[in-house]
């Protein structure tokens, strides 16, 4: 239970006589018990993000505040305090290969100087938690992606942090997997009340667990808000690619984009009525439907349709005013390429 | 076959070899270790870069490492007089040759350590793990093995060097085979000592491959 601000927060790299800006004057408030997603392509800074909550990335400009202390005014012995109180999980597990589970369970606990009977009766309660129990003695090296990705959430939670930080962690895991360790994760937020701040480009990580969200590009947030509200309307090109798949892979928008497409989005409650059937007897028009999904969205079922309106402009507009009304949110998609 | 004296010679000649090789090993760790560490730790992407030290140790582990072992050995000889009160025989040789091991040992563990997993350490970083506690917690740790394949490796050099200091009178199955074999021409003693210094060899090699082997955990 912890507040993270990010205020002013500019990373720049010198490499070989150039700048590179990783990040670019950031402004978040991650709120104390919240589910937060950072989203953004490779290369967007959300890695650089991320590091700058522990300090592991020192900010160029800017300060990072927890719980209203500012980690630039910290010491080193005191950063290092303060870090045992923020666990991270990563994309590469990032676990003692020459150690069993428990010894990497109990790693944290040593560093902080706890007695090893306590570590031990500690690490042996989480690996409970993640359900690994059984698998005390064994190694990374015969354990699964998913199992050592519980290893890690065991060995992240093991001094009891206020915060856990994520970077891509479920990225090198198959859907399942991904989806066990995403639900852990919601588990442990509910039951401990710890801030969880998701790093991913997948969208879908969001929309399982997040309750709100940061799109990040080029080193800046171009848009931040509730996780419903960007998945619904979508603000920013960013945004929408990263909703609707990116550009390179099979979109029907791109093969049929005739400029007359529109995304809706519709919830549980509007899925009573029948918008599109009764759009298509009003206006005696036909809608062409090229693309129809539905999501869970923070356990929230929400579809999502890309419609092919007719060309007359009048014609288009009037429908999208009538399904505007119907309380489905219609947005047109426009020709990113 | 051979006399007697020949025998109880030879059997002198394996001690003091390996008294040579494994004091010479243990004492070069004690240097090298912490040397390899800090080399390590000071690098440009290190723990704790550190220009002008890593640059000192860098220099004096090439200089060092760039002269034969045998011209080290003479060169050192008034060093190893006031070290040992003499230079010839058995525990004069460790002089030299723990100055020679101690830099390539100091480059083994380096290596070794530079092979570890950067996001393990950065893992223990965000721990909160300060940088003593990342070297003995994580970096030894997780290049226990590589470290204990380098120590065999240094081992097996070690034996050699150390036959090597039998042409200036260092003492074991090297001065044996130097003295009776290349002096007096007696080619069986010779092919004995020979024969013995293969033996050891492959002793110390599998040993230390099978040690290795059982500490490793990573592809069990």
């Amino acid at each position: 239970m912890s507040e993270i601000k990010i205020r002013h927060l500019t990373k720049r790299f010198e490499a070989e006589g150039h700048t590179l800006t990783a990040l670019d004057d950031v402004n978040l408030t991650i709120g104390s018990g919240s589910i937060y997603g950072i989203i953004g392509m490779s290369g967007a800074g959300k890695s650089t993000l991320v590091r700058s909550i522990n300090y592991l990335e020192k900010p160029t400009e800017g300060s990072v505040f927890i719980d209203d202390t500012d980690l630039a005014e910290l010491s080193p012995k005191e950063l290092r305090k303060k870090r045992a109180n923020i666990g991270m999980i990563f994309q590469g597990f990032n676990l003692l290969e020459q150690k069993n589970v428990i010894d990497n369970v109990t790693l944290p606990l040593k560093i902080a100087g706890t007695s090893k009977k306590e570590a031990r009766e500690k690490a042996r309660a989480l690996l409970r938690t993640v359900g690994l129990e059984d698998k005390e003695r064994a190694y990374p090296s015969r354990l699964s992606g998913g199992q050592k990705q519980r290893v890690a959430i065991a060995r992240a939670l093991a001094t009891d942090p206020q915060i856990l930080l994520c970077d891509e962690a479920t990225s090198a895991l198959d859907p399942q997997t991904s989806k066990s360790i995403l639900d852990l994760l919601k588990e442990i937020n509910t039951r401990l009340g710890i801030t969880i701040v998701v790093i991913t480009h997948q969208m879908s990580v969001v929309t399982e667990i997040c309750d709100r969200v940061a799109i990040v590009e080029n080193g800046r947030i171009v848009e931040e808000g509730s996780v419903d509200e960007i998945f619904t309307s979508p603000k920013t090109d960013a945004a929408r690619e990263l909703i609707s798949g990116k550009k390179d892979s099979f979109s029907p928008v791109d093969r049929f984009d005739t400029g007359n497409v529109v995304r809706i989005v519709f919830s549980e409650n509007s899925a009573f009525e029948p918008v599109i059937a009764n759009t298509i007897l009003k206006f005696n028009t036909p809608i062409n439907i090229l693309k129809a999904d539905t999501r869970n969205v923070n356990g929230q079922a929400k579809g999502e349709m890309l419609l092919g309106l007719p060309e007359d402009e009048d014609l288009r507009i009037a429908i999208m005013e009538y399904i505007k009304e119907r309380g489905l949110s219609v947005t047109e998609v426009k020709d990113h390429a | 076959m051979l006399e007697q004296k020949a025998i109880i010679m030879l059997l002198e000649g394996i001690r003091d070899t390996l008294y040579m090789t494994l004091v010479s090993t243990l004492i070069g760790y004690v240097i090298g270790l912490p040397m390899g560490i800090v080399l390590n730790l000071t690098r440009p992407d290190g723990l704790k870069p550190n220009r002008i030290i890593y640059r000192i140790l860098d220099f004096i582990c090439n200089i060092i490492r760039s002269v034969p072992f045998l011209i080290l050995l003479i060169l050192l000889i008034p060093f190893t007089r006031a070290v040992v009160g003499q230079s010839y025989g058995s525990s004069a040789t460790i002089v030299p040759l723990v100055i020679c091991a101690a830099p390539y040992i100091a480059r083994v563990v380096e290596a070794s350590l530079n092979e570890v997993d950067a996001g393990v350490i950065e893992a223990a970083k965000a721990m909160g793990a300060s940088n003593i506690q990342i070297i003995f917690r994580v970096l030894l740790v997780e290049a226990k093995t590589s470290l204990m394949a380098g120590a065999t490796i240094t081992t097996g050099i070690l034996l050699g060097y150390s036959a090597m200091s039998g042409t200036v009178g260092g003492g074991g199955l090297g001065d044996i085979a130097v003295r009776y074999g290349y002096y007096r021409w007696q080619t069986d003693i010779m092919i004995v000592t020979v024969v013995l210094l293969i033996v050891i060899f492959q002793i110390i090699q599998n040993l230390g491959s099978k040690i290795t082997a059982f500490f490793d955990h990573r592809k069990k």
